[in-house]
């Protein structure tokens, strides 16, 4: 697709395989100073053993458990979510939907991949595609229908486009028969579908 | 520009499926193309808004047809590429042929928690009053920029209410585009789905935008 036809100029190279066309192009920015390798493997490192949904579920938990906290979330959720540690890249400004029972909060992003990652990490294939950023915006329950959640009638639903850098975090409601759970136990039935509106807290797995 | 990227409402790609359990990288290069694109951000060169448009201007067929890191990678090349930071040969060879062109900062290993803790905020010091206020009714414009927007097609010409002010943020129509940074007034604006859709949209949904001030008028 590079509109020219010297083979061997054809930086795009659709032929060779992807694992060494990032393999070369690593290579050359190491080679060239550009990046630490070092940065690499901490990035990756941070988003695969320190930055997730499980971050998020804590914010939920304290929301569910402090209602102090709960009511600061919802004025100023960069502010909360930063006490308990939390923040920074690809979150910078963060906005608390918190679900009632009239309204139940969607988060996407139809115009490329926004997602809050200091609360929820790297977003899952299906947010960053086609199907999920096309039709949440015109037909949210037919996608709440796909993850086989289905509203209860009269129950109001809010779709949030992710069309700056204000992030986005659904607050679930609090599962019946929770009733003096520790935060840590309501921080496991807290999935991160649940912080998407992609479902709900899976109160039934709770051990 | 009205490109692959803007998906809102288009139809046919099937429903939904999310995959149990899955995990956070599919393969080792995605991992590394995901550190590439952050390491690289941080070398301050382009603004978030210069690689989702290296991205968004993909050939359409392409943008659809590939994974999302591989459309990571091809913004990376393309955005390497426009600011001289390496040559056709070099990427295609995988190694170095010319002099390095010095980045403004390279991010070091022992620097990643910490910026990525910081990141890198987007509000700025307001320079005027906002033109709306939480309640106000206000008007989409239209309009179909070959540039970088952050307004989408879905959302243009469409009557809502001001649900929340969120600062003065960068603006990212001219910043995609190597200007001199601006900031505008941000705001959350909710529309009906009847409004956006017809008599296709669900009277039960309403869909928030974050949009720009230039992006508003008053209905």
């Amino acid at each position: 697709m590079s509109g020219h036809h010297h083979h061997d100029h054809d930086h795009d190279n659709h032929l060779a395989p992807i694992e060494a066309r990032v393999k070369a192009l690593e290579s050359l920015m190491v080679a060239k100073g550009y990046v630490d390798p070092a940065a690499l493997d901490a990035i990756i490192d941070s988003y695969e053993t320190r930055i997730g949904p499980r971050n998020g579920a804590r914010v939920v938990a304290r929301a569910w458990s402090d209602e102090a906290f709960a009511a600061r979330l919802r004025e100023d959720g960069t502010a909360a979510v930063a006490e308990l540690g939390y923040g920074g890249r690809g979150g910078e400004h963060i906005i608390a939907c918190f679900n009632s029972p009239e309204e139940h909060n969607l988060i996407v992003c139809t115009l490329c991949s926004c997602y809050p990652w200091p609360v929820l990490g790297l977003p899952p294939v299906w947010y960053k595609s086609p199907p999920y950023r096309s039709k949440a915006v015109i037909d949210p329950r037919g996608v709440l229908a796909d993850f086989g959640l289905t509203l209860p009638e009269g129950q109001r639903i809010r779709v949030w486009d992710s069309t700056a850098e204000t992030r986005f975090i659904v607050i679930p409601m609090r599962p019946a028969g929770t009733e003096g759970w520790s935060e840590d136990r309501l921080a496991a039935i807290v999935t991160r579908d649940s912080m998407i509106g992609t479902g709900l807290p899976a109160v039934g797995e709770a051990r | 520009m009205n490109g692959a990227q803007d998906l809102g409402g288009q139809m046919g790609f099937g429903p939904v499926r999310p995959g149990p359990d899955e995990p956070i990288f599919h393969a080792d290069w995605e991992k590394r193309v995901l550190a590439l694109n952050v390491a690289a951000g941080a070398m301050g060169q382009w603004s978030i808004d210069e690689s989702r448009h290296a991205r968004e201007s993909l050939p359409p067929a392409d943008y659809l047809a590939f994974s999302y890191y591989q459309i990571w990678l091809a913004g990376l090349q393309k955005l390497l590429l426009a600011h001289g930071f390496v040559t056709p040969d070099e990427l295609a060879q995988g190694e170095a042929l010319t002099a390095p062109r010095q980045p403004k900062r390279v991010l070091k290993g022992e620097e990643v928690a910490a910026v990525l803790r910081r990141g890198f905020p987007y509000e700025r010091p307001a320079t005027a009053p906002a033109r709306f206020a939480v309640g106000d009714r206000v008007r989409t414009i239209v309009m179909h920029p070959s540039h970088h927007t952050r307004l989408p097609r879905y959302a243009r010409g469409k009557q809502g209410v001001i649900a929340r002010v969120s600062g003065c943020h960068v603006f990212p129509d001219t910043g995609a585009h190597g200007a001199a940074e601006t900031a505008q007034w941000l705001y959350t604006v909710v529309f009906t789905g009847p409004e956006l859709w017809g008599r296709d949209g669900d009277p039960g949904a309403s869909v928030s935008i974050e949009a720009w001030e230039s992006y508003l008028e008053p209905a």
